[in-house]
């Protein structure tokens, strides 16, 4: 009874906003040509780097530029689905209007993450799915059927653990309040998941590889479904990213239950 | 708006922007901590170089140069063009236009007033660079001190011109965000903020030498780390300048152009 009704209000919000971008089509090609532009960003390295090297730390061009394209599909998704609710949230505690979603009939956190879509902002997914056709074409050989379903899998996981660090982000905007800031950091740090974590594991004797796997978990985001892609991720790894997403996404509901304890509504 | 005005206004205008520098300092250490890019190349390099050096880079070459990215990175920066669209869309420009002094001098004094507790970042990396690397991740003479920090100004500029001149452009545009994009992605893939320069094909390179960007990150950085001798640095700090002298003819034509036709919305 409950899920339905809840499937019922996503349906609701997503048209909501889906009929306030229709108003804006001309976005979709602005937003198109900023995304291509600043796949420019995260490939220019990757050419200067293999241009030196043909293999770095066991990934050939083909295979880190699939790396490169979850990067970039997950930036759509961040961008389209997770960052425009969560930012408004941000807005909502610091104005104190988070008052009028409390007292909704429904779940909190539910409300504010499905609060707004911006479909337009999403065309990294796009742009990374060209970059896979991409890579594939210069690998010279195309991913197997187990490949793709336990890489669609990881998609699936990868969404749930960057929207999980999302909202341990925005659970901060309750103690502190300048967060607007908190997002371009959250930004930041995801940029280090433009390579494959591997590269990384050569600093403080792999101190960086672990606490990209286990803290942040960026490797699990990007590196894990191009492994599995390319057929050579093991399985335990496959359950390992299951359950740990999983963990971690129960964690962070944990730590914003906690949080919006502390919530206490603005004066004015 | 006479220069005596203006020059009067200064010291305090400089207080004030202090002062807020001081009160922000949170907000200024996240933003420091989100200017991560260069680390990641850092450790990117680092693997990439840990079998063989890489063109005249080693390992600790690539940490010299990428700590001395992050220093620089830290003071030749600016926010002006963000700021400028902001305050046209709420109209709050009006009230820095009725004050007698011009609103770019407050913008460009309101940066410069943050960079004691930027130079509070900057320096330890710096230090820490040398505790790493040794004596050669900086300079070894008086003169090439002297010249890094002309430098390090000269970048500040290049990235402030450039930015009141985006930021004008919304006077035109009703918003130049997308603009400030353009410049940022190019400014990321020609500044030398993710790889040096020198490791590029000799036709880019020779196209970065007459574009802006190198010169508000690569050069300080260049002049602190490459050891380069008087000829090859008085020709980058020349080249940087002019592109100092351009971007300003640009940033006021285009600022007093721009500002006749603002109106205030709202209020």
């Amino acid at each position: 009874m409950k899920v339905k009704r809840y499937l019922r209000l996503l349906g609701i919000q997503l048209k909501a906003s889906g009929l306030l971008s229709l108003q804006y089509r001309a976005d979709f090609f602005t937003e198109g040509l900023t995304s291509l532009f600043w796949t420019f960003t995260a490939l220019a390295p990757l050419f200067v780097v293999y241009s030196e090297r043909p293999n770095l730390e066991g990934w050939s061009f083909g295979e880190a530029l699939l790396v490169v394209g979850w990067f970039t599909l997950l930036q759509g998704i961040l961008e389209g689905a997770i960052n425009p609710s969560l930012t408004g949230v941000v807005e909502h505690i610091r104005k104190g209007t988070l008052d009028f979603v409390l007292l909704k009939p429904a779940d909190a956190q539910f409300l504010v993450s499905t609060q707004r879509f911006q479909p337009w902002r999403a065309f990294n997914v796009l742009t990374g799915v060209g970059l896979f056709v991409y890579a594939f074409m210069h690998l010279g050989r195309w991913p197997s059927v187990t490949g793709l379903l336990a890489s669609v899998l990881l998609l699936g996981t990868s969404t749930l653990l960057l929207y999980s660090l999302w909202i341990l982000t925005v659970s901060a905007a309750f103690f502190v309040v300048r967060v607007d800031n908190l997002t371009y950091l959250f930004t930041s740090i995801f940029d280090f998941a433009r390579w494959p974590s591997s590269v990384f594991q050569g600093v403080g004797r792999g101190v960086l590889t672990l606490v990209f796997t286990y803290v942040i978990p960026l490797a699990l985001m990007t590196t894990f479904p191009a492994q599995a892609m390319l057929g050579r991720l093991p399985p335990q790894s496959l359950v390992g990213a299951v359950v740990g997403a999983g963990l971690f996404a129960w964690g962070s509901r944990q730590v914003w239950l906690r949080s919006i304890r502390r919530y206490t509504s603005a004066s004015s | 708006m006479s220069a005596r005005t203006t020059l009067r206004a200064f010291p305090t205008l400089l207080r004030v922007g202090f002062a807020e520098a001081v009160a922000y300092r949170a907000e200024m250490l996240i933003w420091v901590l989100s200017t991560t890019m260069p680390l990641v190349n850092m450790v990117l390099w680092m693997a990439v170089s840990r079998e063989a050096p890489v063109g005249r880079f080693g390992e600790a070459d690539f940490i010299s140069y990428f700590l001395a990215t992050f220093a620089v990175r830290q003071l030749a920066t600016s926010w002006a063009a963000w700021l400028i669209n902001w305050e046209v869309k709420q109209g709050t420009l009006a009230m820095r236009l009725l004050r007698p002094i011009s609103p770019l001098w407050a913008y460009a004094v309101e940066s410069i007033a943050a960079f004691p507790m930027r130079l509070m970042v900057a320096v330890p990396v710096i230090l820490l660079s040398v505790a790493l690397v040794g004596q050669k991740a900086v300079p070894q003479h008086a003169w090439q001190w002297g010249f890094f920090v002309l430098a390090v100004i000269g970048g500040w500029a290049v990235a402030f011109l450039a930015n009141v001149a985006i930021g004008a452009l919304c006077f035109f545009l009703e918003s130049s965000q997308k603009v400030l994009e353009v410049w940022l992605v190019l400014f990321f893939v020609c500044s030398g903020y993710m790889y040096p320069v020198e490791l590029l094909p000799p036709t880019l390179r020779t196209l970065i030498d007459w574009l802006p960007f190198r010169y508000q990150i690569g050069v300080p950085v260049e002049l602190l780390t490459a050891n380069y001798g008087w000829e090859e640095s008085l020709r980058l700090l020349a080249a940087q300048w002019a592109w100092v002298a351009v971007l300003g003819a640009l940033a006021a034509v285009t600022w007093k152009q721009g500002v006749r036709r603002f109106a205030a919305f709202g209020g």
